[in-house]
């Protein structure tokens, strides 16, 4: 098992190098001068010439680019101060720090995250278990028909209706905005409830068809079969042999789901106008800056991977027969 | 298209300490190309301590007939009339829960594929553990007490240690112990056995059939034995159903059908089948044609489109009226019996060697 | 260099031992399937002896049975043989040509006369390519033009294996499993083989059907003078195809004779075990004995020394573990009857004095009762 993590964490340190490295000369074929950019109107050639130094623009692109990738381990110093460690470089445009834009966006993100994946987790496999324990009577059908209609619906279609209809129309709630949890946690719930929900909505419906769908493919297993011909409970045979077989596909798509989810909510975080990571990766790539695009590649890709990784782990504690492979 | 027969196929066949009897037996199951008629008008009883052979090849309806003792039959899509009695006990109208408490207690079932019939999640201990914890509401030190004694009894070294281990780590002979411990392990008055040696390779196949009649002996229990292979039934019941189409169309003990078998099929299965001490002069005579589907069974008698003598019956008997399957010692067949016999002794016993 | 493959004639199909120059050789053939693992690099760790050793010669226009049990190798040998898989080591003379490494060009002009049947007739054939096309294809391939047509030989095949020829047209999912496995021999019949590997061709198929398919082989064995490895684990549908036998047992030879040695006098204990595990539909056949072996095969990754069944066989001593016994002809043994063991058995197989029970729960729940019978 050690040796597992050891491999795929080695792995993982490999491709968020390589995810850096295409980045970051990916950039440099945009035909663009980004002093000239970062200096905005009226700009002297004197000024272009002290802001290409003072963003390391002069030096060659490889040089660039291990300094950007050494600040990461060790931190850099800047003119405006010292980047500490790990240090995502300095903003064309903002001159902030990287690092602190996205832990300055982070909570945000991650709020969305967690509130809507805990609705959207026991919503979901909830009805699909319910649909699977009720298969083929009316109770079945009807979840299934409004998973069907649900999960065909998109964000920006049921965000912009719910807000017209519970914040612009009726005025009963305000505008998502985001509170932290740390200063208020009933502001907190009330300002993000619509996006969670508008979001939950949708991805209740995925799951409970995968959950369903898993459950009933797992129920006509033989093993299944064998635990009824010992006289165990449905119940038992239901939650015990069935479900433990369902867990690896959900926890797949989980995992996919929650690291995308992680690098970035873009079209959640644009239909209620919450400024979060996907936002921040949005907005950077518009105005060419390449420091913050880079920092948010990166932060994303180590969501990605890290999940990855547990969710091979996850697989290693549902199925034995993994555990010795 | 077909003429409707009686309903009653067959009276009793039986003594009075049938310790299972199934009467009439139909089951439909509604798929979306039509309705499957699995098992059509089936009736067999089952004694006490005694083994019961059913063979048949795939779609004769012999494991869906199994499924439906235990009401492991899907109930959505699956429709079962009839009569089935386990020791007095109406099972068809029975309620999950009463057959709940049958299941893994007083009949128990071994699968065909130890691999699939075994969960990979858990250890064979706790799968072999829980229905004897179930049913006699022993605690979990007993319960493990009793798995370990029975993976011993079945042949599985170091139980104590392979009580822990996964299915996967078992190798298939003994994965099939494993489902046999289980089975056994609350001591059943019957047990169901579906094709339980078929995955298994000739030599693990031999030690596992000797293994089931030494521990029957030892367990008093009564055995269905459901399988494809004429050899492995001969060792192993003493009587003997042969299934086409979802009808019994032969009974008898082992000895009878198997040495004066009296029904077109059987003597079909018979000279199809290569022996190891077969005369290799002797040609295989193969049943010509498939097997029937069941969403649309032949007329009459289903074996009649396949069948080599039904020029020898009345025209339109055949396809016409199903042949039923008298008490006892029978075949459902419409040759006379002068016909079966002197059929059997001119044309199909030479080809036995 | 391979253009000038010429087959040794066959003016009589008498074929085993009478002398004819063999169709098909193998001498020492090995496939090891690597593993890899380890740490911090992968790299092989170990390896599973599907094939190791394994000698076998076919001669033209006969029968060669392959019987063993589950993870013997002898899938594994047939398609050695095709050249579906590489070999690791040993030999491969097919028509007195080396094919063992033999590259795709040079065995361009052997393919067509190496043809294999495979047991599933449900995923051996392509279920969006009718079967006129199934079968045309080796044709097309081997850029083969029979005179008439493709198409007519197509249909002359579909009659020899006993298929309405008005089939040509339609797919392989309007056919039932029999009738699939007759697609499956016109195909391999395409190319006109001089030998076939056939890879448990009936096992897949209900016990009514298998005797269809057996006989069709048997009749394009005769009629067509073709030669067949005949793999399959069934023992009583192997001695009814094969003139010869040959028994495997985790990548080895055990034994190979003619077989009606094989199946009355065998010398092998591994042989004796099968046989006598094999269970008959005769209630009162003449007793035989009775040899029940304990466990299973044991894995091909680790085989045990020496020979491979000693770990089984209740004949074993210290020697076996340390001695590979060789394929050799024992004394006693009729021409050609090999057999690779130390300590040989007697060349019957009527009941013994004393079962053999090795199976410790068998034993035990036995010695509990006195013995019947």
């Amino acid at each position: 098992m050690l040796q597992f993590l050891i491999r795929r964490l080695t792995g993982a340190v490999v491709i968020m190098f390589l995810i850096g490295a295409f980045t970051f000369f990916l950039f440099y074929t945009i035909p663009q001068d980004f002093a000239e950019l970062a200096c905005g109107k009226n700009c002297t050639p004197e000024n272009i010439a002290v802001i290409r130094e003072n963003l390391g623009l002069d030096k060659p692109i490889t040089a660039q680019f291990w300094e950007f990738m050494g600040g990461i381990l060790t931190g850099r110093d800047f003119a405006t101060g010292h980047c500490a460690a790990p240090c995502l470089g300095q903003s064309f445009d903002t001159r902030e720090f990287v690092w602190d834009s996205i832990i300055d966006r982070f909570p945000l993100t991650l709020s969305l995250t967690v509130g809507g994946l805990v609705i959207f987790l026991i919503l979901g496999l909830g009805s699909g278990l319910l649909a699977a324990w009720k298969r083929g009577t009316v109770i079945d059908k009807a979840v299934s028909g409004a998973s069907m209609v649900l999960s065909s619906f998109q964000i920006y279609f049921l965000g912009p209706i719910v807000l017209g209809i519970f914040v612009y129309s009726t005025g009963w709630m305000e505008n998502p905005k985001y509170y932290p949890i740390t200063e208020d946690p009933a502001a907190w719930v009330v300002g993000l409830l619509i996006p969670w929900a508008v979001m939950a909505t949708i991805f209740t419906a995925q799951y409970t068809r995968m959950a369903r769908s898993t459950m009933i493919e797992q129920l006509q297993e033989e093993h299944v079969r064998t635990a009824r011909a010992k006289g165990m409970k449905k119940s038992y045979v239901f939650f015990r042999y069935a479900w433990r077989g369902s867990l690896t596909p959900i926890v797949t798509i989980l995992g996919m789901d929650l690291s995308g989810l992680l690098a970035g909510a873009v079209v959640t975080e644009f239909t209620f106008d919450l400024p979060g990571i996907g936002r921040l990766a949005v907005d950077s790539s518009l105005t060419k800056d390449l420091p913050l695009t880079m920092g948010v590649m990166l932060f994303g890709a180590f969501f990605i991977l890290i999940l990855n990784i547990i969710v091979d782990l996850a697989y290693a504690y549902i199925d034995p027969r993994v555990r010795l492979a | 298209m077909t003429t409707q027969t009686k309903t009653e196929d067959t009276p009793a066949p039986t003594g009075p300490e049938a310790f299972l009897s199934v009467r009439d037996l139909r089951v439909r199951f509604s798929t979306e190309d039509g309705v499957v008629n699995a098992v059509d008008g089936l009736s067999f009883d089952v004694e006490r301590g005694k083994t019961l052979g059913i063979v048949g090849e795939s779609g004769s309806g012999k494991s869906v007939t199994n499924l439906t003792i235990l009401g492991l039959h899907n109930p959505q899509t699956a429709s079962v009339e009839g009569e089935i009695v386990l020791d007095g006990q109406e099972l068809v109208s029975a309620p999950e829960r009463e057959l709940e408490k049958l299941r893994g207690n007083k009949v128990a079932m071994i699968f065909q594929d130890p691999l699939t019939a075994l969960s990979p999640y858990y250890t064979v201990g706790r799968q072999i553990a829980e229905p004897y914890m179930k049913h006699t509401g022993a605690s979990k030190k007993e319960a493990k007490a009793r798995a370990i004694e029975m993976l011993d009894k079945v042949g599985i070294p170091q139980p104590a240690t392979r009580f822990n281990d996964y299915p996967h780590q078992f190798s298939g002979g003994m994965r099939q112990r494993a489902m046999i411990a289980m089975a056994l392990i609350c001591d059943p008055d019957l047990l169901i056995a579906d094709e339980p040696t078929t995955a298994l390779d000739v030599t693990v196949q031999a030690q596992i059939l000797d293994l089931l009649k030494d521990l029957q002996q030892e367990f008093g229990s009564a055995i269905i034995f459901i399988t494809h292979d004429l050899g492995v039934i001969a060792n192993m019941a003493d009587d003997l159903l042969v299934m086409y189409a979802g009808r019994a169309v032969e009974r008898g003990s082992v000895r009878e059908v198997l040495q004066t078998p009296k029904h077109p099929y059987t003597w079909g299965l018979l000279s199809s089948m290569p022996r190891l001490g077969g005369d290799l002069d002797e040609p295989l005579v193969p049943i010509p044609g498939s097997p029937p589907s069941l969403l649309n069974p032949p007329s009459g008698c289903a074996f009649h489109p396949r069948c080599t003598f039904k020029d020898q019956v009345d025209a339109g008997l055949c396809s016409g009226e199903k042949p039923l399957l008298a008490a006892g010692r029978a075949a459902a067949c419409h040759l006379t019996p002068d016909q079966k016999q002197s059929i059997f002794i001119d044309q199909i016993k030479p080809r036995l060697g | 260099m391979s253009e000038n493959v010429t087959l040794p004639k066959q003016q009589d199909s008498s074929g085993p031992g009478n002398g004819g120059e063999p169709l098909l050789t193998v001498e020492g053939l090995q496939k090891h399937f690597p593993i890899y693992g380890g740490f911090p690099f992968k790299r092989q760790v170990g390896a599973v002896k599907a094939v190791d050793g394994v000698d076998l010669t076919v001669y033209p226009g006969e029968a060669l049975g392959l019987v063993g049990e589950s993870g013997c190798g002898k899938s594994t040998t047939g398609r050695l043989v095709t050249r579906l898989l590489e070999p690791t080591g040993g030999k491969i003379t097919y028509a007195g040509q080396d094919i063992t490494h033999a590259s795709r060009k040079q065995l361009a002009p052997i393919r067509s006369e190496i043809q294999m049947i495979f047991q599933d007739p449900f995923s051996s054939l392509n279920p969006r390519q009718t079967v006129g096309t199934i079968i045309k294809s080796p044709m097309e391939v081997n850029g083969i033009n029979p005179p008439g047509g493709r198409e007519k030989r197509v249909r002359e095949l579909l009659e020899t294996v006993g298929l309405n020829p008005e089939h040509y047209n339609r797919f392989p999912h309007e056919f039932s499993g029999g009738q699939r496995q007759r697609i499956g021999v016109a195909r391999a019949l395409a190319l006109e083989p001089k030998l076939i590997v056939a890879d448990e061709p009936v096992s897949a198929l209900d016990v009514s059907i298998q005797a269809q398919v057996v006989n069709l082989l048997q009749k394009v064995q005769d009629e067509l003078g073709i030669a067949f490895l005949f793999i399959a684990h069934d023992l009583a549908v192997v001695r009814h195809f094969s003139q010869r036998v040959a028994v495997m047992y985790l990548g080895k030879v055990m034994e190979v004779a003619d077989r009606d040695s094989l199946y009355t006098r065998p010398r092998h204990p591994y042989t004796h075990a099968l046989l006598s595990a094999v269970p008959e539909a005769d209630v009162d056949s003449a007793k035989k004995e009775r040899i029940r072996l304990s466990g299973d095969v044991p894995s091909p990754i680790m085989p045990p020394s020496g020979c491979p069944f000693r770990t089984r066989c209740w004949k074993a001593q210290d020697k076996c573990a340390t001695d590979v016994p060789p394929l050799v002809q024992i004394s006693g043994n009729r021409e050609g009857h090999l057999t690779a063991c130390h300590f040989p058995e007697e060349p019957t197989i009527a009941a013994r004095a004393e079962d053999v029970v090795l199976d410790p729960a068998l034993a035990a729940l036995e010695a509990e009762r006195p013995a019947k019978d």
